[in-house]
């Protein structure tokens, strides 16, 4: 073997020439991160974190903790897709004429990937996922979620994809694609270096998390609700819970699916894809968006429930409709199985079956309109407390009801062979994810907060939060609907009409608002950490509400529900407090609960080295880590020692610490 | 606003789609929006006039309402989804050259091949005999009928003031009936992110009226210039913001050797392979062999990655490195540096090209 040969048997493709060491902004991006890395490590080594962090959080298989812990990725990651929104936009902005921009296609195309790519499957998976982690089980009266190592590892696997694609940034290239990595341009001959490596190991890995969580999130559901939560009597966010989460089990695997044929493709040369020998990249297509469609019904699903719980706590009333609020989730789960191609209406599929997508896209419209006017009627004679989360509902009906609306118009085959593809289809979804997604969010986040933290978030940075995102969103996303009926297509880097610039202009402006809204929600997570004390929740229910979780103390203790409720009623908490509920002081049996483990935090290390060394073709160490997982995998289902009881008077003492709270207010 | 205010019948007809729906929602849209706020306003705890009911959770009268009003809206679109859809169909031929003037007897439509290649449009006349790059000449109130193909990726053939766009697909054909109603100069580019050249994808259309269009066609067959099989090759290698090119003669099978992917030498049509193996294939010689007589069909296709000798994996650049020396020409697939745009490739010389001027 030759030196050469030596080298690249044990480094596989990596060179000098990977790192970023003559590229000034990447260098100096790289340095920042690296330097702030050292000093949160360099902080919790020296107040001595480390051994709290790995016991109290990262081995925990607590819901309440892996849920935070899932949002806590989702913000980081949310810088990082932020970060990459403002370049695009700076450089749309700039780029006329003779002016290049800074971006050449090279970065560029690399920025709008990573940009979607980050955005959908590390901020809003894992946003949604830790909410409904978080509320679903103390929803249901349940002590944690049916799998809860289960859960852990979901997480760590999620984290791992998040970790890998964040390292393409500075080793090596990430996917020049588009976020959906479409074949042909995807395969080997388009495509040789490791961008769509990065791109399908990081998501293949996270995508077995999500798919892990989700059939946990259905067994919870189905099988863990407190005795007399009949399914009609359990919380609507619980219903948009469960059918996102079996929309999600049904979908991944079919996004597993094409991206394992993709690789078969450019690891062994298979020609699923390919444009010769048989290959067929319309099937990549085909298979992506039975996935693509279905996912984004996973994300505003959940989003749709947030709002459902918090219009009826803010006005006092019980959701308008339950009954027809349910039917109307279940068929828009069912319906959004039917409509993918409408993402391809172009491809030349005929008139008939064109049809038949572009109909069943609009049917959709039915029942989301349906939701909206129950949430409308909920309104009504109703005595609305506009605090923080309830303005985030109101914009999010103002907004969201226009990405709908354009969202009909394009489901139109005809209409969508001049808008397919184009800044106004850009602007639809954005319109669809921000106005819906994204508000539910964050709604969700500052109404549920205090019930995991124990104190409320700062209200005036809130605003701020609320204020930059709906006015920074109309900012930034109207001017592009106006530039996409202009005949302007999407993932262009540079133009040459002026005509076009003044609305990218106000564009950018709109997307550094936005900015200071995501800098506001950070800085009202601080200010409300300063002034906690004045911010405190004492009861454990700070709104009034109406559902179980605000029948337990904030934090909840680690067991959620001393004694498992029984429900007896629709909007249980609303029904215990109307009918004198008493807490039980006494009679106290101890409580069966999962062990920590660290299995989680060392399988998705290694598959985090695993899905490493495919990218960068070392061999050898791919075939260690899939040794390590499969050993590390079998050696943990020796692990015997997985449970332990917390004895019947430490639940005693805490629970008589809270009756003292709730007595005294201390 | 050139979707809304197109030149070309279907694009028209699309145009007035687009409004005709917008209208019918905001019917709902509006009405919706207008009560969110008024009870947003009226139902504040603040306000002392207001009537509280709790426990106004059910209305059957309301419900009804509520799931038939889009309902009635969603039957009229969908009644307009699928007439429309049928009416503009891109493979559907024209009815009509414009509202109330249907197409003249014995109009023969006017044939134009696209060939969609990386980052550049060719356009084929093969009843004209001429070729061009990234200029697309059309008669005024003429059926045109495009046979649409690429040569490696998705890219869709778009012109706005013309018609809606259909994706150009390696080794398959789409079809595009379009007429265009006014005189003038327009563009089109692709709707599909196919690479580093996407953006400059763009091609120019100018609408003539038909006896300026056969002057500019008897002007380009003078120019000279031919565009055969080996010269497709030469221009198939990417290049970026490419000038407008002329053929003064285009060998008359090329598009459908592009379509049948044997426009390299030696390379079998798919559809001579096709029918073989239709017909039983031939039998494996020994244990490995190819079905076919012939030069293997992706003889060029790059090694995958797990069956790449070590000295062969490349390295994995993380910034773009300036132009090599040299660099883009005829290089192997998967060659890193066929996506180095750095330098302008070079325009093909086969014989006299004239380009065009502005």
């Amino acid at each position: 073997m030759t030196d050469q040969s030596l080298l690249k048997t044990v480094f596989g493709r990596l060179t000098w020439e990977s790192f970023p060491l003559h590229e000034p902004i990447l260098f100096g991006t790289f340095m920042v991160v690296a330097l702030l890395g050292l000093g949160i490590v360099g902080a919790i080594t020296r107040y001595r974190l480390w051994g709290y962090l790995w016991t109290e959080w990262f081995t925990s298989v607590d819901h309440k903790k892996v849920g935070i812990m899932y949002i806590i990725l989702a913000i980081i990651m949310l810088l990082r897709g932020i970060s990459d929104a403002v370049m695009m936009r700076v450089q749309q902005a700039i780029a006329f004429g003779s002016n290049p921009g800074f971006l050449p296609p090279h970065h560029y195309d690399q920025i709008f990937t990573a940009h979607g790519t980050i955005m959908i499957f590390f901020v809003a998976i894992p946003l949604v996922v830790g909410i409904v982690n978080f509320v679903m089980p103390l929803q249901i009266g349940a002590r944690d979620v049916a799998f809860p190592f289960l859960n852990n590892l979901s997480f760590w696997l999620t984290a791992a994809g998040a970790v890998l694609t964040m390292i393409s940034l500075f080793v090596g290239e990430f996917a020049r694609t588009g976020w959906l990595s479409y074949a042909p341009l995807a395969e080997l001959a388009y495509s040789p270096d490791t961008g769509v490596d990065y791109y399908l190991w990081s998501l293949q890995i996270a995508g077995v998390g999500t798919t892990l969580s989700a059939i946990n999130m259905v067994a919870t559901i189905i099988k863990m609700r407190a005795p007399g939560m009949t399914m009609m009597k359990m919380p609507v966010f619980c219903w948009t819970a469960l059918c996102s989460n079996v929309l999600a089990v049904a979908i991944f695997p079919a996004l597993t699916a094409a991206f394992f044929l993709l690789m078969l493709d450019r690891y062994i040369g298979t020609n699923f894809f390919t444009n010769e020998l048989g290959g067929a990249p319309m099937m990549y297509w085909n298979m992506v968006w039975i996935w693509g469609h279905p996912e984004v019904y996973v994300l505003v699903l959940p989003a749709f429930g947030i709002y459902s719980e918090i219009t009826q706590t803010f006005t006092g009333k019980r959701l308008f409709g339950y009954t027809s609020m349910v039917y109307a989730t279940v068929v828009i789960t069912i319906l959004s199985y039917l409509v993918w191609l409408h993402h391809f209406f172009t491809m030349g599929a005929g008139a008939g079956v064109n049809s038949f997508f572009g109909i069943a896209t609009m049917v959709i419209a039915i029942p989301t309109g349906a939701k909206i006017f129950n949430w409308l009627f909920t309104m009504y004679r109703g005595n609305i407390r506009w605090e923080l989360p309830m303005m985030w509902v109101l914009a999010f009906m103002l907004t969201f009801t226009v990405g709908g609306m354009t969202g009909v118009l394009l489901a139109i085959p005809s209409a969508d062979f001049v808008l397919h593809n184009s800044l106004f289809l850009v602007a639809h979804f954005h319109n669809t994810i921000i106005g819906g997604v994204v508000f539910g969010l964050f709604a969700g986040m500052v109404y549920w907060f205090p019930k995991a933290f124990g104190f409320k978030l700062d209200e005036f940075w809130g605003k701020v939060a609320f204020w930059g995102w709906v006015v920074g969103y109309w900012i930034a996303w109207t001017p592009i609907y106006v530039v996409g009926l202009m005949g302007t297509t999407r993932r262009v880097n540079h133009f040459d009409d002026p005509t076009l610039q003044p609305y990218f202009i106000v564009a950018a402006v709109g997307a550094a608002l936005i900015v200071v809204g995501i800098l506001g929600f950070v800085m009202s997570i601080v200010m409300g950490f300063v002034k906690r004390d004045k911010l405190r929740d004492l009861t454990g229910d700070p709104w009034d509400g109406r559902t179980l979780e605000w029948s337990t103390s904030s934090p909840p203790p680690a067991y959620n529900f001393a004694q498992t409720p029984v429900i007896h009623d629709l909007d249980t908490w609303y029904d215990m407090k109307e009918n004198g509920y008493e807490r039980p002081t006494e009679g106290f049996r101890p409580i069966h609960m999962p062990r920590n483990t660290g299995a989680g935090v060392i399988l998705a290390g290694l598959a985090l080295l695993l899905g490493f060394s495919m990218v960068w073709y070392i061999w050898w160490l791919s075939a260690v880590s899939f040794a390590g997982l499969l050993v590390v995998a079998v050696a943990h289902t020796f692990n015997f020692k997985r449970d332990y009881f917390i004895p019947a008077d430490e639940v005693a003492r805490i629970e008589g610490k809270r009756s003292q709270q709730l007595a005294t207010g201390v | 606003m050139v979707v809304m205010n197109p030149t070309g019948d279907i694009a028209v007809q699309q145009r007035n789609l687009i409004l005709a729906a917008t209208g019918l929602m905001l019917l709902i849209i509006v009405p919706v929006m207008v009560l969110t706020v008024v009870f947003a306003w009226r139902y504040r705890s603040g306000n002392r006039n207001k009537v509280y009911d709790p426990t106004f959770d059910h209305s059957t009268t309301l419900e009804l309402i509520i799931w038939s009003c889009p309902l009635l809206i969603i039957i009229c679109l969908g009644a307009i989804t699928w007439t429309s859809t049928h009416r503009l169909d891109p493979f559907q031929p024209l009815e009509r050259i414009a509202p109330g003037r249907p197409i003249p007897a014995n109009t023969k439509p006017l044939e134009v091949q696209v060939v969609a290649m990386e980052w550049k449009w060719l356009f084929i006349y093969p009843g004209q005999n001429i070729a061009t790059v990234n200029e697309l000449v059309l008669p005024k109130d003429v059926p045109v009928r495009f046979s649409i193909t690429s040569t490696d990726q998705f890219a869709t053939f778009y012109a706005p003031t013309l018609a809606g766009m259909i994706y150009a697909m390696p080794g398959m054909q789409s079809s595009l009936n379009a007429v265009i109603n006014k005189t003038g100069d327009s563009w089109g580019y692709s709707g599909n992110y196919t690479g580093a050249g996407h953006s400059d994808m763009r091609f120019r259309l100018h609408a003539v009226e038909p006896a300026e269009f056969n002057t500019w066609v008897a002007r380009v067959q003078r120019g000279g210039g031919t565009l055969a099989a080996a010269d497709f090759v030469r221009l198939e290698q990417p290049s970026t913001k490419d000038p407008v090119l002329h053929f003064g003669a285009a060998a008359p099978d090329l598009f459908a050797r592009v379509l049948n992917r044997c426009i390299a030498p030696g390379k079998p049509c798919m559809v001579d392979v096709m029918r073989h193996d239709q017909a039983g294939g031939t039998p494996p010689v020994g244990a490995v062999g190819p079905g076919v007589n012939a030069a293997p069909l992706n003889g060029a296709k790059p090694a995958p990655a797990l069956q790449k000798a070590p000295e062969d994996k490349g390295s994995g650049p993380n910034v773009t490195k300036p132009a090599q020396p040299g660099a883009p020409g005829p290089l192997k697939p998967a060659d890193p540096h066929n996506r180095d745009l750095s330098v302008l490739l070079p325009v093909p010389q086969p014989g006299a090209l004239r380009a065009a001027h502005a």
